[in-house]
């Protein structure tokens, strides 16, 4: 990405930059002793259709800017999606303002300036691809064809979706920092629905990477789509009881979001976490280790800074069982005598170490339990660590598959459920900010007959 | 012309003549339907964390969104930008999707006239800042009056003002005013290491000084700090809930998430048409029990899943869903009621003019039985009692759906014991609506904080029902 690259994102770069410089520097004239603003514009395309047929066609376009100012030790917040130049002058106007009524609040100011990100890697996040509408109909087209051809069971799709962005992001502050980069997105998923008797299912595949190419063939997502729909009939419910779980790779990083919000500044200062006062303790089994790689080359959760400039760097969360580090921004790591982490705004690239093979492994390791593959609702408590979900799966005897499961739902405690992982395996699925195998818990209640 | 005409239309150098001219150029090519979604929205919101005024942002979103339908094909671009270029750019890329050729001709425009069910109301200017913040700190007063021991408190404030014109091929022209308030509080209480947190809210379509106004002698502030007080009180007496499949009675009021899910979402037009429901093709059907009478009411004064027109222009209506167990019939937009052959319902709604209309809900809920809630709970031997719910989530597909409790009790032998844990709560829409038994008296809405998603979109609702007892259904506890 140098800086004499032809594509005109790199113009529109310095333009925003140049336009957030100006709103920093309008906010200073208002009289905010400090500043700081993101601005963020995303364009593309997001095509779908449905039973063959073109369903939407969409042309998107957005963008916003945000801007926090501080007066002293008073903030104020304020955004909008109206990039015009007399609506950004009226968001500083009206941040100032609110600034007057917010409170003298010592933890309040931007994140130290040794810890902005004035140097910083490309992290290869750009690949524009330029899809044309009659392309992306296309892939859609072949993906809910293939789904569709799969089985005779499959009856029904609720369609295929082609979506293609790229975007920009800049954050600057009167630090005088002030930085951004071009990034891409390309998805391609597909839903279809399966019926057997008078029941129906249904399940969907997707594909999503920086690097158009590097979707996978709509023909193997259609096959996925409906291979996991057609298992899913007949299933059954199962007696109540205490069984070893496998969370499947594809759903085993919400376990890990769970431990995002619990060791996050936010629940940590307001003692809202089940994990408070846990740094350098054991919070899993020793099994577990989880490493962040903030700047994976075309990674999906990849980011240079974090959303106040904070430089992001390699670091370990869990090592052995023990948690290494919290997760924290400015105002967080002021209120718990700490420093900010890099994390204001979420994390970047957690790998969970596998400990075994891949789900098959797994599988016999348990013998006998439920592998859930879907889970549903919010039932989580993140002050307690209580936990019940309804899932839906498969049962699992000696190892192998019995049946699809349906209307269970798996309960426990997290703080118990991290301790009680027994096993990761090595089928990891990489689409989301966590990488993570398929996921062996010990012990949890089942709810079902 | 109306404020709202002059604020999108007039103020950007656009009038009627221009829209016209624009759907026209849109139906030059082989579409149905077209129309132009105009929207200004201010969003504020104030935060009180343990004393401090910690938060205040303001929001400001501007734009027009262009739509263009040919059968049951959607073209659809949008602009943050309000002039005639940003119009004509969009409807060129809207109309893309079909192509040139005769269409229908674009009708005359007619001013849609539907009855208020909130007023205009400008709530971010209807306080000054000093009066929120120290409305603000009243409410965390008031808690740590109530418990002195608590860890720690917020209380937050948000007023939304919108403005929308709608103008469309087939003739509508509608604007709108909707303002939206809500408050909230929270509070963390420790007892013995213990931590439990408790909150509540309220809101509706009118301005901040409806948390001062009265209900039942006090001001709705103070009974959201009681509330909140109350709940994580509660929580720090409750035991481990059961698990396994059993009776279970539903509180009135909020614990009306069971019908958006269970069979609100299940009843939205588009999932319909495209037969992906578990309520495809049932009308006239037995689909609950008898006891059951469903509807989703868009024209209730002032609450916050009320519409004065939905986001198409049809005025907000009361569309009975079940009657007396009977499926009557389902919410719709206009795209779906053409391809269904049915009316549009006024449930059309949008998350902003950057979003496409969907059948959606407005205020669901079900209609008053004969029981008390206390004649309800005495016909249980052993169950639970939920009165208050978190979010829930539904499969459509197959039916599942789940709703967690947030005050749940145990029952034995016909009383309430003691508090349980919170629980997520499953079941299969069609199957749970069947075993509906007993329907109490008491119907409520809740206080006005509901949310719906649906395809990445939120929308403001309501829900509500009266008490209710599930014969069986599936309660996720730990023992």
């Amino acid at each position: 990405m140098s800086q004499t690259n032809q594509d005109p994102i790199f113009q529109r770069i310095e333009e925003v930059k140049q336009a957030v410089k100006e709103v920093l520097d309008y906010a200073q004239s208002l009289g905010a002793t400090a500043a700081e603003a993101a601005m963020s514009s995303t364009s593309g395309l997001s095509v779908s259709t449905r039973l063959g047929e073109v369903d939407t066609i969409e042309f998107n376009q957005d963008g916003g800017l945000g801007i926090s100012v501080y007066v002293g030790n008073h903030k104020g917040s304020a955004s909008t999606a109206d990039l015009s130049k007399e609506a950004l002058r009226s968001v500083v106007k009206k941040a100032v303002e609110i600034a007057k009524f917010t409170s003298d609040d010592p933890c309040n100011g931007l994140a130290e300036k040794a810890l902005m990100a004035f140097d910083y890697p490309d992290l290869d996040l750009y690949h524009p691809a330029n899809v044309s509408p009659d392309t992306g109909i296309a892939l859609c087209k072949a993906a809910e064809e293939a789904a569709l051809a799969h089985d005779k069971r499959i009856i029904n799709s609720d369609g295929a979706t082609f979506a293609s962005h790229q975007g920009l992001r800049v954050y600057g502050n009167s630090h005088g920092f002030l930085a951004g980069y071009p990034r891409t997105r390309h998805t391609l998923s597909t839903m279809v629905i399966g019926k057997e008797g008078k029941h129906m299912q249904r399940d969907s595949a997707y594909s999503v990477s920086r690097i158009y190419s590097e979707l996978k063939a709509p023909q193997a997502i259609g096959i996925e789509a409906a291979e996991s729909t057609v298992a899913k009939l007949n299933c059954q419910k199962v007696p109540t009881q205490k069984v070893p779980v496998i969370f499947r790779a594809d759903i085993a990083n919400s376990l890990f979001g769970h431990l995002v919000s619990a060791i996050g500044g936010g629940a940590l200062y307001r003692k809202s976490s089940f994990l408070l006062d846990s740094l350098g303790k054991p919070v899993f089994n020793s099994c577990v280790s989880i490493s962040e790689r903030p700047h994976l080359p075309k990674g999906l959760a990849s980011s240079p800074f974090d959303s106040e400039g904070v430089i992001t760097k390699e670091k370990e969360i869990i090592i052995n069982g023990e948690l290494q580090t919290y997760l924290l921004a400015s105002y967080a790591a002021k209120k718990l005598k700490m420093q900010a982490t890099g994390h204001a705004g979420g994390i970047h690239n957690w790998l969970v170490q596998p400990t075994q093979g891949g789900l098959a492994s797994l599988l016999k390791t348990m013998g006998t339990g439920l592998l859930v593959t879907e889970l549903m609702g919010q039932g989580v408590n993140t002050v307690t660590g209580d936990y019940s979900r309804g899932a839906a799966g498969f049962w699992i005897e000696n190892g192998e598959v019995q049946f699809p499961v349906s209307e269970i739902t798996i309960a426990g405690n997290l703080k118990d459920m991290f301790m009680n992982v027994a096993a990761i395996g090595d089928d990891i699925e990489k689409r989301g900010s966590v990488q993570t195998g398929s996921v062996l818990i010990s012990q949890m209640q089942i709810a079902g007959q | 012309m109306n404020q709202v005409e002059k604020h999108l239309l007039a103020d950007s150098q656009l009038c009627r003549e221009q829209l016209a001219d624009t759907l026209a150029y849109i139906h030059s090519h082989q579409v149905d339907y077209a129309d132009l979604y105009f929207q200004s929205s201010y969003h504020e919101t104030w935060v009180l964390e343990d004393g401090l005024v910690k938060e205040g942002t303001y929001n400001i979103e501007r734009g027009v969104g262009v739509r263009a339908v040919s059968g049951e094909k959607t073209g659809f671009s949008y602009s943050d930008a309000i002039n005639v270029e940003a119009l004509n750019k969009a409807a060129e890329a809207a109309r893309s999707i079909a192509q040139a050729g005769d269409s229908k001709t674009v009708q005359v425009f007619s001013d849609v006239r539907a009855p208020l069910q909130f007023h205009d109301k400008q709530p971010i200017s209807s306080m000054t800042d000093a009066d929120k913040v120290s409305l603000l700190r009243e409410v965390e007063n008031a808690i740590r009056e109530l418990a002195p021991e608590a860890e720690q408190v917020v209380s937050s404030m948000s007023a939304v003002y919108e403005q929308v014109l709608i103008a469309a091929s087939d003739g509508t022209f509608a604007t709108d005013i909707r303002p939206l308030v809500r408050l909230n509080c929270s509070v963390l209480l420790n007892r013995d290491g213990r931590r439990e947190r408790g909150s509540a809210g309220g809101g509706a379509r009118l301005d901040y000084h409806y948390f001062r106004e009265l209900e039942n002698g006090q001001p709705r502030w103070l009974s959201y700090a009681q509330e909140a007080v109350r709940q994580a009180r509660v929580n720090l007496d409750a035991i481990d809930a059961p698990a396994g499949t059993m009776p279970v009675v539903l509180g009135s009021g909020w614990p009306g998430v069971l019908l958006h899910e269970a069979v609100g979402h299940g009843l939205e037009g588009d999932f319909n048409r495209k037969g992906a429901s578990a309520f495809s093709g049932r009308i006239g059907e037995q689909v609950a029990s008898p006891l059951c009478t469903v509807v989703d009411d868009g024209t209730m004064a002032d609450r916050r899943g009320s519409l004065n027109v939905d986001d198409e222009g049809t005025p907000a209506a009361y569309n009975v869903l079940i009657e007396n167990g009977i499926l009557k019939g389902y919410m719709q937009d206009k795209l779906n009621a053409r391809l269904m052959g049915v009316a549009p319902t006024g449930n059309a709604r949008r998350e902003s003019y950057a979003h496409l209309p969907m059948p959606r809900m407005t205020n669901t809920y079900m209609l008053a039985g004969e029981h008390t809630q206390q004649d309800i709970i005495s016909t249980v031997k052993k169950g639970v009692f939920a009165s208050n719910f978190g979010g829930g989530q539904v499969d459509i597909t197959s039916g599942k759906f789940v709703f967690s409790a947030s005050e749940a009790y145990l029952i034995e032998n016909g009383k309430i014991t003691r508090p349980i844990k919170g629980a997520t709560l499953i079941g299969n829409g069609p199957d749970v609506m069947q075993k509906i038994s007993m329907v109490g008296n008491d119907l409520c809405l809740d206080r006005g904080v509901g949310v719906c998603g649906k395809d990445g979109q939120s929308v403001p609702v309501g829900v509500g029902q009266p008490s209710l007892k599930i014969d069986e259904i599936t309660v996720g506890g730990t023992v």
